[in-house]
């Protein structure tokens, strides 16, 4: 038991959990007969693929993808052109040419700033963009199918399904 | 300018759509030219890219200038292949444009601006797929053109159209999903979504093209474009959301849809994966094909058994991806099968857009939606008549058609890959449909009461011509003539479809061979 839990369990815990969600909420999409809990389904269904992607980007001990600016590079005037604007109002005695010295002064040490940086210790922020958009046509998808579970109500009076199919077959007979 | 084609391409239906819903809620005559403009400009663009692909090449487009394949930047490819699919959806979009100037019905007549909104919005995902060369964009935007389907499937006045629409939400987006969860594990594994960077990295690294991973994604992906195209045992959808919503949308979404998808698989295949990699299995492959022989007959079977005429086309399209797919996977060495494949793509365009125009053109003038109450149409309606007997040859595969040639093409495929199964399927497919037709063709001529018709007085001949509106002749009578024309020129089309496979060097051997 404990093999099987350090085996196969432990190393694709995340796998696990986005299969057993999927699965939830493929089951109710297929089983169940209340429209709207079929729609729960399919979000449910939705999240998992959601939770499998940002499980993607994980890595142990790695930070969220937002390079913060150090110390040093404050004093080097990271958002020079910010800064320089500010100045540049406060102090109108400034010349554009000591600027640019400045921001020249700079740059060798922002460089070294930038070759510190571990990709091991960011964590892969695509997938987590690629979700963003992934999570917007889920609502839409929602928003358009609780339209015309709204429609199906008005129309049939139920959003059961055996109700509904009920509806249509004595539609036919009458024909 | 001419830089920018295929970005024109895909937003100027966009932003049509926009314009629409900004003016036409004031006046709906507005509503038409907008559409018929933007569609133009989009296909003036297609063609344009069009003519700089078969002079100089693939054409390769970076959204926003972002070159380096880091995942951020939105790659357009345009080769061979999908400009020939972009003409057909812009012609198909068009006709079917000029079709939708008459819509009827006290319920649509208020919803003319959400309509074209819509349509444009199909539209503007149709093209999108098409010119995509990026797997998570592929999703998105198929995700775009399904949402705007549902909207004009369920716009309906018919109360089983609305149940339908919602089985076919869910069923889409299960579809959708699959191919969401394939791209993941394509991601996970090469660390990259675009197609050409993913094709090199398979290409070149064989432990990760032989992982387990890939191979569930391949499996994913086929299995979620299955579902969008209704390949048969996932087709569920597809007969009542085609057969029950307005004529106008499912002469768009009959055509279109199916087809795109049947476009992204073999894209899938082609540019992502390789046609060596996805042969390589021959148990697979001949799967399958198999699986494809069971959609043609069943969908055939099917089509036999329905009444009304909408239904009986929506199963005849379920036979058609029966014979896109099978063609695609067919495998023979000389490509023949995924041709007629491409070429079908092209030509069942065309067929279906004709026939659903005409099934529309009898449901609104006639009043005509089962088969029985075609009796007297060709006198009644001579030249919807026409259109119908073309698109319905057609479909047989009578010579002169388009529907003769690709049958051709998928059949030598058939023969030289060594599968009768389906070379039998597709010749028993074509009889069913000249059962289907001829007994169309028979109500409409002679009329239901076969035997008493000596004794009757001949009052049918008094029978009235209805006539009929210039926006519904004029794409029927121009998809019929698209049909003959494709079936003429379908020499000079397979030799594009050829440039466009012979630029895998595979298949380029295979050719020179």
């Amino acid at each position: 038991m404990e093999q099987l839990v350090e085996q196969i369990l432990e190393p694709h815990f995340n796998f696990w959990i986005y299969v057993i969600l999927m699965m939830i909420g493929l089951w109710a999409v297929i089983a169940k007969n209340n429209l709207i809990k079929k729609l729960i389904g399919l979000s449910i269904f939705q999240t998992a693929i959601i939770l499998f992607y940002v499980s993607l980007g994980v890595k142990e001990d790695a930070n969220i993808p937002i390079k913060k600016p150090t110390p040093i590079e404050y004093s080097e005037k990271a958002y020079g052109s910010e800064a320089d604007n500010k100045n540049a109002y406060a102090a109108a005695g400034k010349t554009p040419a000591n600027e640019k010295a400045d921001s020249k002064a700079g740059d060798p040490q922002k460089k070294k700033a930038y070759e510190k940086i571990n990709p091991d210790k960011i964590a892969n922020p695509l997938p987590h963009v690629l979700m963003l958009t992934a999570i917007v046509v889920g609502v839409a998808t929602l928003g358009v199918a609780l339209a015309i579970a709204q429609m199906i109500f008005k129309e049939f009076g139920t959003l059961e399904e055996d109700e509904v199919l009920k509806v249509i077959k004595g539609g036919e007979q009458d024909d | 300018m001419t830089d920018q084609f295929p970005a024109i391409i895909v937003l100027a239906p966009m932003f049509g759509s926009l314009i629409v819903a900004l003016v036409g809620n004031r006046d709906h005559r507005f509503c038409l030219p907008i559409v018929v403009t933007s569609l133009l400009i989009s296909f003036g663009a297609a063609l344009g890219v069009t003519r700089e692909v078969f002079t100089s090449g693939p054409v390769d487009y970076f959204m926003g200038g972002w070159k380096e394949p880091l995942g951020i930047g939105i790659h357009l490819r345009i080769d061979a292949f999908n400009s020939l699919v972009l003409l057909v959806i812009g012609v198909v979009s068009l006709l079917v444009s000029s079709f939708s100037l008459r819509r009827t019905g006290p319920k649509n007549e208020e919803k003319t601006p959400q309509f074209f909104i819509l349509y444009l919005l199909l539209c503007t995902g149709l093209f999108g797929i098409t010119v995509t060369g990026d797997a998570f964009n592929l999703f998105v935007l198929i995700e775009v053109s399904s949402l705007a389907s549902y909207g004009l499937v369920a716009m309906g006045s018919n109360r089983r159209g609305t149940h339908a629409a919602f089985n076919y939400v869910i069923m889409g987006t299960v579809g959708a999903s699959f191919y969401l969860i394939g791209v993941g594990y394509l991601y996970m594994k090469t660390g990259s979504l675009n197609m050409m960077d993913i094709r090199t990295i398979l290409a070149s690294n064989q432990a990760i093209a032989e992982s387990n991973a890939i191979t569930i994604s391949f499996f994913f992906i086929l299995v979620g474009i299955w579902i969008k195209m209704a390949f048969f045992p996932l087709a569920g959808w597809l007969p009542n959301a085609y057969s029950y919503c307005p004529s106008t949308s499912s002469c768009l979404l009959a055509p279109l849809m199916t087809k795109v998808s049947v476009y992204v698989m073999i894209r899938v295949m082609m540019s992502i994966f390789g046609f060596e990699w996805v042969f390589s299995n021959p148990f697979w492959t001949d799967l399958v094909v198999w699986l494809s022989v069971i959609a043609i007959l069943a969908g055939s079977i099917f089509a036999l058994a329905q009444s009304e005429i909408k239904k009986m086309l929506c199963y005849l399209i379920i036979a058609e991806v029966g014979y896109m797919v099978g063609g695609a996977w067919l495998a023979d060495s000389g490509r023949w099968g995924l041709t007629g494949s491409i070429y079908h793509i092209i030509a069942d365009a065309m067929m279906t857009l004709c026939l659903f125009i005409a099934a529309g053109t009898f449901a609104r003038k006639l009043n005509a939606t089962k088969i029985i109450d075609l009796e007297g149409l060709f006198k009644k309606a001579p030249w919807t008549s026409v259109g119908f007997i073309v698109g319905a040859l057609a479909m047989i595969g009578v010579p002169p058609t388009c529907g003769f040639f690709s049958k051709f093409y998928l059949i030598r495929g058939g023969i030289d890959a060594g599968h009768w199964g389906f070379v039998t399927a597709l010749l028993i497919s074509s009889l069913i449909n000249a059962i289907l037709f001829f007994r169309i063709f028979e109500i409409a001529h002679f009329g239901n009461k076969p035997a008493e018709g000596h004794d009757h007085d001949h009052h049918e001949e008094k029978v009235e011509k209805i006539p009929g509106h210039w926006s519904a002749h004029v794409p029927l009578l121009a998809s019929a003539a698209g049909i003959i024309l494709i079936g003429v020129f379908n020499g000079q089309i397979v030799e594009l479809i050829r440039v466009a496979l012979g630029e895998i060097p595979a298949v380029a051997a295979n050719l020179k061979n």
